[in-house]
């Protein structure tokens, strides 16, 4: 399997949402727009769209609290985001859920999640979901390296394994657990943790768009055809803190700066298409443009959405009660 | 109808709604028994053997031993339950549900409204619950009161074998999520049960005696007891109305406030630990709602607020007895012996 040039400029297209996605949301939550918490995704784009590049609206995966980019790569759509993000009815989820619950089943988007380690014993039942009534659908949980010392991804791991079951597991580590680097806080190897299970795991430079997508391709096949669970150790950095607001004094001060110089995942995907001659500059300068506007536009439209009233209060807590 | 024990009951509607739905499966630890095994394929049917017989019926797809990792398999019923199934998962201890209540208080329950009504989980919890059975105080506790706390879980309590069945197949029929409480000291309690499927509605509580002089709401086991006191007293003239409400989550107010304000002396028994139970639950909303009609103070009679001892003489002592219930009631209608 190949990426053709429509897949190139859909990855692209995506993974510059998601970094004009953050980058606004990081200027509106400075200057008071947007309420509670939110943590960006800015910097790991090519990790959560080299996965779902491979999967269709009915392929599931379950997200972290730093979900956003795992939902523009599911191809929730970013207008209703925007709106989620602002707390506004007409919201992704009628404002209920905020950035840390996005979620839009009907994508396959099993949601953002506030707990860390929520999300793997989820994805399981998604994918004895998709095994028991035989969609042809595969299931992907994405774990931060905090998340990977939970015991709810060690239960998943044996779950998936001894079930058989269709799932990924993909360990997004960014070097840092909220404060904590990972070099402390994560005995072992992720690679070595799936090993332990017997699951096929692989590590892989989370800012190369195309060895996310090749290992997720291997992946994403294994589980297609009755292979069982994969594991991929997704190397990352975030460009913004834990959370918006974090000082990051537990960083070096040139970390970021040096990692956007050097690899930077859309001017490395940038260099290697133009290069390879695959696509030219002026499509990408295209997207480039586009999505920005595109983004302007939500924000603006945000801000002047109405907001949910007292009528919403109290629906949808059950189906009947 | 054909007597049935409450273990029967529960199976029956097991089986009944797997055969009506292929999505409904059955996964939790032991629920067959003996997979992987070189003997007996299903060994054990769940620790109580109300599972036993579904395997051969409907195989491993969907009936599924699951390793002892709470966690990871509830998790992975609600995960299925947003997905397409209609997965009964077995928390074979509602005790253990400190090694996996994120992922029913914090997923679950909350799915449909974090996610703007664009969720549907119709997840089942079977657990057991409830003292008597010397199994000490990591294995006997009640918790309904806690899963009752949480908007979007809804919490049955069947009291007896029929009532076993009815709400068993409406929880599975239910798209919300449904705790379902199976008291361990009741599975060989016989009743008549139908052998056809019905579904009992959440929500409409069941008025099990009619009488003039108090109304003693009861929860889960303690019906049967409530009952008993209720027989007892009507022969020397002191006749009771006994509610058994089925679910604690949606609860029948109604029906609560009604029979209270009838008698206007309540008796609430819940063998849960007090503080924070249905007890004073019932009791506040009665006291909000009806205090005008109330003649007397309002009695509970409930476990101490301590854990569940292990030694016999103790824990006869430490769960709410028929005699402490007579004694409510007659204290509430100021007729001693």
């Amino acid at each position: 399997m190949q990426l053709s040039r429509e897949d190139l400029l859909k990855a692209y297209r995506r993974m510059v949402m998601i970094r004009e996605f953050e980058e606004a949301v990081h200027e509106e939550f400075s200057a008071g727009s947007i309420p509670g918490f939110v943590h960006l995704y800015a910097g790991e784009e090519a990790s959560g769209v080299g996965v779902c590049m491979h999967l269709n609206d009915n392929d599931y995966i379950a997200s972290t609290h730093r979900g956003h980019g795992h939902c523009l790569a599911k191809d929730c759509d970013e207008h209703a985001m925007m709106l989620e993000i602002f707390g506004k009815k007409e919201g992704l989820c009628g404002g209920k859920g905020g950035s840390m619950h996005i979620a839009d089943l009907s994508k396959g988007m099993m949601g953002a999640n506030g707990i860390v380690g929520g999300g793997p014993p989820l994805i399981c039942g998604a994918a004895l979901t998709a095994k028991t009534l035989k969609t042809g659908g595969v299931a992907v949980a994405f774990v931060g390296d905090g998340a990977s010392n939970q015991g709810t991804v060690f239960e998943s791991y044996n779950l998936a394994k001894i079930l058989n079951l269709p799932a990924i597991f993909v360990v997004e580590d960014n070097g840092y657990a909220e404060a904590t680097s990972s070099r402390y806080s994560v005995a072992g190897s992720q690679v070595n943790r799936g090993k332990a299970f017997d699951i096929p795991a692989v590590e892989v430079d989370g800012s190369d768009f195309f060895a996310v997508w090749e290992a997720a391709r291997e992946a994403v096949e294994r589980a297609r055809n009755g292979g069982g669970p994969s594991l991929i150790h997704s190397r990352v950095l975030r460009y913004y803190g834990h959370f918006e607001g974090d000082a990051m004094t537990y960083r070096p001060a040139d970390e970021v700066a040096n990692y956007r110089a050097q690899k930077d995942p859309l001017m490395q995907f940038r260099r290697r298409v133009t290069e390879a001659g695959l696509l030219d500059g002026s499509a990408l300068d295209e997207i480039d443009r586009s999505v920005k506007d595109r983004i302007a536009q939500c924000v603006v439209q945000a801000k002047s959405a109405p907001e949910p009233t007292e009528a919403d209060l109290l629906t949808d807590v059950y189906i009947s009660y | 109808m054909a007597k049935k024990s409450y273990r029967q009951a529960i199976s029956e509607a097991l089986r009944q709604e797997m055969e009506r739905d292929h999505r409904v499966i059955v996964l939790g630890e032991d629920i067959a028994g003996g997979a992987g095994g070189d003997a007996e394929q299903d060994a054990w049917g769940g620790p109580m053997g109300v599972t036993k017989g579904l395997l051969p019926l409907f195989g491993r797809e969907r009936v599924i031993d699951t390793p002892i990792t709470e966690s990871g398999f509830i998790g992975a019923a609600v995960g299925a339950a947003a997905t397409g199934l209609r997965p009964v998962a077995d928390l074979m201890f509602v005790d253990f549900m400190g090694v996996c209540f994120d992922q029913i208080f914090n997923q679950a329950a909350k799915f449909k409204y974090m996610f703007g009504g664009k969720a549907t989980t119709p997840v089942v919890i079977r657990t057991m619950y409830g003292a008597g059975f010397r199994a000490a105080s990591q294995h006997s506790q009640c918790l309904y009161n806690i899963f009752t706390h949480i908007p979007g879980l809804k919490v049955a309590l069947p009291s007896n074998p029929y009532e076993a069945k009815g709400l068993m197949i409406q929880a599975i029929r239910d798209d919300d999520p449904v705790i379902f409480f199976e008291h361990k000291a009741m599975y060989d309690m016989e009743g008549e049960v139908p052998d056809e499927s019905y579904a009992i509605p959440f929500g409409q509580a069941n008025v099990t005696r009619e009488g003039d002089d108090a109304t003693i709401i009861a929860f889960g086991r303690m019906v049967n007891f409530a009952n008993t006191v209720a027989d007892k007293l009507s022969k020397e003239g002191i006749t009771c109305t006994v509610v058994d409400p089925r679910t604690t989550s949606p609860l029948d107010t109604e029906t609560i406030l009604e029979t209270a304000a009838e008698t206007g002396r309540v008796v609430v028994v819940d063998e849960a630990h007090p503080r924070c139970n249905m007890a004073t639950d019932v009791s506040a909303l009665i006291c909000q709602e009806a205090f005008d009609k109330l003649k007397a103070p309002i009695k509970m009679v409930t476990a101490p607020h301590a854990p569940v001892p292990f030694s016999a003489a103790l824990e006869d002592l430490y769960i709410p007895s028929m005699d402490k219930i007579e004694a409510a009631v007659r204290s509430v209608t100021g007729k001693s012996h």
